[in-house]
């Protein structure tokens, strides 16, 4: 695999005023190019991650390495450059008055002079296809088009890192597609990784690589085939495994064959349709 | 509706005033502020009420909407003239009736007074009727600058009108809808004695504070993690620019201020 673009060692953290560890001793890696899923249930310490991730917080032990740099008080503004984050609620993370406002706002804080500022905002808004709503106010914009914006406002800072914490989590079904849709065409183009913080099973299959978190601990770590493989265990982490996941199942139970590999629901479908004929 | 309140304000229109900078606006208005109290006869008034009616004309804003911020205004106008009317006992009597006596003196100084609310009243609203709130902000902003040397938080201070503003559209749905939970509950909004509707008031206001506050600890993490940190080394995005325009507009205030000055007794 590529080499790792993010390195986390032996990081614990603890909120002041809990006893158990938030984190308690994480390492893994993250690779270059990569799009990586960190599932887990509530309080299982994956949104703790993409705050620490950040400089939003700061591990009590351990060491985190972001683009070969690491992380403390004096490189968090670098690192953020590097970093960009899409949060949960996308009125909550809209600051600008306009679209156009909302995707300068990082610009601004980054003091780009306002030449190049005009044509970045232009850029980025084309690039999530939101160049059409420049001067539109917020409440006039669904959910899915305020997180496609927020997007944009990253994208404009051009991090090599995307972290979706629970950015689709808000939105009706059409917007989460709209969303992912338009990270997953960025990430082909502009090499980006991407980290996408999650308790949405579905959203996860389509990474590359999934973690699994629980109780403040790496409890797995593989492809998506190999955590749906163990079904039950997931299910016990408060975790439930995707529906075509469930069917194929359910399937091999009443004898029927389907592929071991994941699925998503069409090719699902298209299989049983396909290769079912000579029964 | 509760939208069309605050934001109802600024009527576009490609007019000459729309398209002037907001801060020669301010500058404007904030000298014709203290200009108008230079008038003090027939003429000086005339005068003043040629430039405001000139300035209407050219921002292009129909009666309609100018009516519509004056009305509440207008009693307050009409109060200041009638007690000027009746309070007043100098200069000579023009009218006994009963215990009622009216001055000339009294007469002159209400209709002045209420001539010069009411040119007040008709400058300030043009302001907020051709300038969208964030204008006046980054005018503000601009204006305010020089107080950044005596330590005055100009930039937060900036910073805190534009996100609130961003935010009463949504804190307006936000209410609507919450609203709407608590009717459905059972609450009584709208009916039932005063003491009852006020009571019925809480329900509404602890959810939205809480979730207001919810609302500014995600808003600020998110502003940090785009790299917020104060206004040091920003730069902006908004321009303003001062044209031609905004220039002999403060001409032909100059203009007036002398002419105040020669014409007044």
């Amino acid at each position: 695999m590529n080499k790792s673009i993010v390195s986390l060692k032996e990081v614990s953290f603890q909120y002041d005023e809990q006893e158990r560890y938030a984190l308690n001793h994480v390492s893994f890696d993250i690779y270059e190019g990569e799009w990586l899923a960190i599932v887990g249930h509530n309080g299982s310490g994956k949104s703790t991650m993409a705050k620490l991730l950040n400089g939003l917080q700061f591990p009590q032990q351990g060491e985190i390495t972001v683009c070969g740099m690491q992380l403390n008080e004096e490189s968090i503004w670098d690192i953020r450059k590097k970093i960009g984050m899409v949060f949960q609620n996308p009125d909550n993370q809209f600051v600008g008055t306009t679209v156009q406002d909302d995707v300068a706002f990082g610009l601004e804080n980054n003091g780009i002079p306002r030449d190049e500022m005009v044509q970045r905002v232009e850029d980025s808004l084309r690039k999530v296809k939101m160049d059409k709503f420049l001067y539109q106010e917020p409440h006039h914009l669904s959910g899915g088009q305020k997180q496609r914006v927020a997007i944009a406002g990253v994208l404009a800072l051009r991090p090599s890192i995307i972290i979706l914490d629970e950015a689709t989590s808000m939105l009706d079904p059409r917007g989460r597609e709209e969303v992912l849709e338009t990270v997953r065409l960025l990430k082909a183009e502009k090499a980006l990784t991407v980290i996408s913080i999650t308790h949405d099973l579905e959203e996860a299959a389509k990474a590359d690589r999934i973690i699994v978190m629980n109780k403040g601990e790496v409890f797995r770590e593989g492809t998506p085939e190999e955590i749906f493989s163990m079904d039950e265990q997931l299910i016990q982490l408060g975790l439930d495994i995707p529906f075509s996941v469930k069917m194929s199942k359910a399937f091999r139970q009443k004898g029927i064959d389907v592929s071991k590999h994941y699925l998503s629901e069409e090719e699902l479908v298209t299989e049983l349709w396909t290769s079912r004929f000579s029964i | 509706m509760m939208e069309k309140m605050i934001f109802g304000r600024y009527v576009p229109a490609d007019s000459v005033i729309h398209k002037m900078d907001s801060r020669s606006k301010l500058i404007i208005i904030f000298l014709f502020v203290c200009v108008i109290f230079l008038a003090n006869n027939a003429v000086t008034y005339a005068l003043i009420g040629i430039y405001t009616f000139f300035m209407l004309g050219m921002s292009r804003i129909p009666i309609r909407f100018l009516y519509g911020g004056l009305k509440p205004v207008l009693w307050l106008v009409l109060f200041t003239l009638v007690l000027q009317l009746f309070f007043t006992k100098e200069g000579a009597l023009l009218v006994s009736w009963g215990p009622v006596k009216i001055y000339e003196e009294g007469l002159k100084m209400g209709i002045f007074i209420s001539l010069r609310f009411f040119f007040l009243i008709l400058m300030t609203s043009l302001l907020t009727l051709t300038t969208t709130p964030i204008e006046i902000t980054d005018g503000l902003e601009t204006l305010l600058n020089p107080l950044k040397k005596v330590k005055f938080p100009v930039h937060e201070m900036a910073l805190m009108m534009s996100i609130s503003l961003r935010f009463i559209p949504t804190l307006m749905q936000e209410t609507d809808k919450i609203m709407k939970a608590q009717i459905a509950r059972g609450v009584e909004f709208a009916s039932g004695p005063f003491k009852e509707r006020i009571k019925a008031v809480i329900p509404l206001l602890i959810p939205l504070f809480v979730s207001s506050f919810k609302r500014a600890e995600e808003l600020a993490i998110a502003m940090e993690a785009r790299g917020y940190r104060g206004g040091e080394g920003r730069t902006k995005y908004r321009q303003l620019s001062w044209h031609l325009a905004d220039s002999l507009q403060l001409v032909l205030l100059g203009m007036l201020t002398i002419l105040l000055f020669l014409l007044r007794s």
